[in-house]
């Protein structure tokens, strides 16, 4: 039998919902107990938005399910009446994946936080999507188990967040994404249907719908209860230092590392701008006369880790480092890292509001990109600090500016913009680790081509054919796509070109 | 555009338009795995060559029809490898197959599997559309994760062109241990070292005996060797096992017997279905034996799956391939397919016998 062609018609992101309220909320008060509908202003203000603050949109309701039959009953409903379902976990995203839809109902699932199990000889944990990362490491802590992904908000933000935004860390290089260290996904399909992605083994039959609901960000299902992989403690972790004289010599090094055959438990850089804002802030002790700093971690054995601390500093010695400081304790170690880790906030105390880049590079071109990054500072008038995930050129320029100030978020805005094409121009990607949500939804159309965007909207009917679930997030309908190539000097982008030939 | 490209655009076009049916044929050395072959066989294996290594980058992008053997070498004569150590299963084993395949070595459950390491693809979808998913770099979540999607996918979704991969460096030092102990307790052992930091990288164990691979730093298999006291392999020797498990040359694989691979929980107690051969920790067993219904229901019942690696096209139609999905998850394969594939061109019965 032979099914029709589906016809390239684009997402329903930008189509308009006509959901009927009142009918919306008589018919989720018949399956959710008062606490858990929440419909009047003042209710639904606190969650306008997500860690995207400047992108603030009231949600039509709220719904905070305690349980998984709850979510369903949602969902069931919302189906039913063609209503758009967003999902909520500790809404600490930086890329608005859980901004609210004016049409729609907001999901939060900060109930669901139960840690179902932790099997130590298994070495797996089952747990709800609303456990916070850090929860699963301090649960398996007792066993000599935690879980490696490490996003630097892993104090708040929540496993299935994390699994929607296949979120990193500093030391995924090693330890791999949030997809490399979960082995199954249970959630619920727009319609409702309870469906298992992955499984307790392995592997899976079929596809790999596991990996493709890792940074799906909430536009294929809704979560209710993930496995995870625990990984055992390494023995010792050590951390160098390493401060650089400019910032081509540190981009040197990095690839020197590499190259020598050494993956770092973590390998992260910090400009000059970034040192002068985190070392008063955080007292890391880092050489603020350094143009940047390296931090390059082992983990493993002992006798592992003197062996490759040993053969780090004997590589960033020869890149020509200006100072080599090896962690001497962990107490030590751990200072060392707060000043990365505080990077953020530190920048935050500087300036009113600040942007928070993510596009990833070919580590070579490092230098290049930092050196581009400098000059865009200068035409837009605006200060940039940079923080690296070096080891896998991950890069989070944080562009600072005021908000009060008339056009500085616009002029920071096409700053980014212009970070972010650069990123595709030197082979990269716009998003490494935030998602595009609706921040980077419209750069979408840089990096992809109209057919891979239909691709993707083909992809996302496979799951969801009305479209209902976190519309306007992720992937550009073709209609934005077509205009923003035509805002960027129209036609001779590459997408339109590629859509042409690869049809003819 | 690539004449090769033009050539199969346009034979998908024509098979498209006429209700036919491409068979997918890279190296031809995992032809056995998967449902039978239909349609009009598209050769690929010509669309070879290495498009870019950069060793600093710990990427490499070749084209589908590139030979995994240049592949490895290219990437030895750097000190660099495939983790996750692809069976070739002939000397014809294409990078594309590899992928389409998504099959990995014994080092699956210390570093992860093909779809693991895989971070970009071009693939050529029944559309005739040339399409790029994700890239050249580590971490990129623009889009959805297309490229991990084709893992396995058995050519049922498109004709790849080109793969780009993650590399990492070789093992400085190897050692292989055996033991003699029965099946219950390599089990039980396996999930103990399992949760302590000592470098495992893969084991196996067949009719009494535990073998562990231990590969890292000196230092470091220096240490777990002397704290698990087995007996030291001959290195040549200890070389020669793990390639056969890889390439199933082992006595065990030999013969005309149904193959049957078992994916479960690494703690899974021993399933009692004869000879086995276990890896991966305990996730990973093969069997020579059993009724289909017992073991999908065995497989199913202790968290995992069951699949006819190697059988007859007989038994292959009797019983299908691969372990029956719930209905929600075939819906959505059959979409998935026709969202790739909406005439059905590609590799039609290769998974499972409705697309």
């Amino acid at each position: 039998m032979r099914m029709p062609v589906t016809t390239l018609q684009d997402s329903t992101a930008d189509r308009p919902f006509t959901v009927d309220r009142s009918l919306l909320i008589q018919r989720l008060r018949e399956v959710l107990p008062a606490q858990a509908l929440l419909f009047e202003e003042e209710d639904l203000r606190p969650y306008d938005c997500d860690g995207l603050t400047a992108f603030r949109q009231l949600p039509l309701l709220v719904t905070l399910p305690e349980d998984e039959a709850q979510v369903q009953a949602i969902l069931r409903i919302c189906h039913e009446l063609r209503a758009p379902v967003v999902a909520r976990g500790a809404a600490t995203g930086l890329s608005g994946g859980a901004t609210p839809h004016a049409d729609g109902v907001l999901v939060a699932l900060a109930k669901l936080k139960k840690i179902i199990s932790v099997d130590p000889v298994s070495r797996t944990a089952v747990v709800q999507p609303g456990v916070r990362n850090l929860a699963v490491s301090e649960a398996a802590a007792p066993y000599g188990l935690y879980y490696a992904p490490d996003p630097s908000s892993q104090i708040a933000c929540t496993i299935g967040g994390n699994v929607a935004e296949n979120s990193g860390g500093v030391h995924c290089l090693k330890y791999g994404l949030t997809v490399h260290n979960v082995l199954r996904v249970r959630g619920l399909s727009i319609e409702g249907e309870i469906v298992e992605f992955g499984n307790a083994a392995l592997d899976a039959p079929g596809y790999d719908l596991l990996a493709l609901l890792n940074g799906s960000e909430g536009l294929l299902a809704l979560i209710t209860e993930v496995t995870v992989k625990l990984t055992p403690k390494p023995e010792l972790a050590q951390v160098v230092i390493a401060s650089f004289a400019d910032v081509r010599r540190a981009g040197d090094a990095v690839a020197s590392i590499i190259a020598a055959g050494i993956i770092p438990a973590g390998l992260e850089m910090m400009d000059r701008r970034a040192i002068l804002a985190v070392e008063p802030y955080a007292n890391a002790g880092y050489d603020m006369d350094a143009e940047a700093i390296l931090l390059c971690e082992s983990d493993g054995t002992p006798e592992e880790v003197a062996e490759e601390i040993g053969r780090m500093t004997a590589v960033l010695e020869k890149s020509g480092a200006a100072g080599i400081r090896v962690s001497q304790n962990e107490a030590e170690r751990l200072k060392f890292w707060a000043g990365r880790k505080a990077a953020f906030p530190a920048v935050g105390r500087l300036t009113p509001d600040y942007l928070c880049m993510d596009g990833t590079i070919p580590r070579k071109h490092l230098a290049d990109m930092l050196e581009a990054i400098a000059a865009l500072s200068g035409k837009y008038s605006l200060r940039c600090a940079n923080v690296f995930h070096a080891g896998d050129g991950n890069l989070h320029p944080l562009i600072m500016y005021d908000a009060n100030q008339p056009g500085e978020l616009e002029r920071a805005t096409a700053f980014g913009a212009e970070i972010l094409e650069l990123s595709v121009h030197f082979g990269g990607t716009i998003t490494g680790e935030h998602g595009v949500g609706i921040e980077k939804i419209d750069l979408m159309a840089e990096q992809f081509t109209l057919a891979e965007i239909g691709a993707f909207h083909r992809l996302k009917a496979a799951f969801d054919e009305h479209g209902l679930l976190n519309p306007g997030k992720g992937v550009p309908t073709l209609a934005r796509c077509r205009e923003y190539t035509l805002a960027r000097g129209g036609g001779e982008q590459n997408s339109m070109n590629s859509m042409n030939s690869s049809r003819q | 555009m690539d004449p090769w490209i033009e050539n199969w655009t346009a034979r998908i076009n024509d098979a498209a338009g006429s209700a036919g049916q491409l068979a997918i044929r890279g190296g031809g050395s995992k032809t056995f795995y998967g449902g039978r072959e239909q349609g009009e066989r598209l050769d690929v294996g010509a669309y070879r060559g290495i498009v870019a290594y950069e060793p600093t980058e710990l990427v490499v992008s070749a084209r589908a029809g590139t030979p995994l053997v240049e592949l490895t070498a290219t990437l030895a004569e750097k000190g660099q490898w495939l983790a996750f150590e692809p069976p070739h299963f002939a000397p014809t084993a294409t990078v594309g197959g590899m992928l389409a395949s998504g099959l990995s070595g014994p080092r699956r459950q210390a570093v992860g599997a093909v779809r693991d390491f895989v971070l970009g693809v071009k693939l050529l979808n029944g559309l005739g559309e040339v399409l790029s998913f994700g890239g050249q770099v580590m971490k990129n979540v623009a889009g959805y994760d297309v490229s991990r999607l084709l893992a396995g996918s058995l050519g049922t979704l498109g004709v790849l062109l080109e793969v780009s991969l993650k590399v990492l460096p070789l093992p400085v030092a190897e050692r292989s241990l055996r033991f003699a102990i029965d099946e219950a307790t390599a089990l039980q052992k396996l999930n103990q070292w399992g949760g302590r930091p000592l470098p495992i990288s893969a084991s196996a164990w067949h009719d009494g005996i535990l073998t562990l691979r231990l590969s890292g730093a000196v230092a470091a298999v220096a240490a777990a060797e002397r704290l698990l006291a087995g007996e030291l392999m001959d290195a040549a020797e200890a070389e020669a096992y793990w390639r056969s498990l890889r390439e199933q040359t082992h006595a065990f694989f030999a013969g005309d017997a149904p193959l049957w691979r078992l994916s479960l929980p690494s703690v899974a107690p021993p399933q009692g279905f004869g000879a086995t051969l276990i890896e991966w920790g305990g996730a990973q067993r093969w069997l020579r034996a059993g009724d289909a219904r017992a073991l999908r229901s065995a497989a199913a019942k202790a968290g995992g799956h069951a699949t006819l690696f190697r059988g007859d096209d007989a038994l292959k139609a009797a019983v299908g391939v691969f372990q029956p999905l719930p209905a929600p998850l075939a819906q959505i394969h059959r979409n998935l397919k026709h969202a790739f594939d909406p005439q059905g061109v590609f590799n039609p019965g290769r998974m499972y016998p409705d697309f």
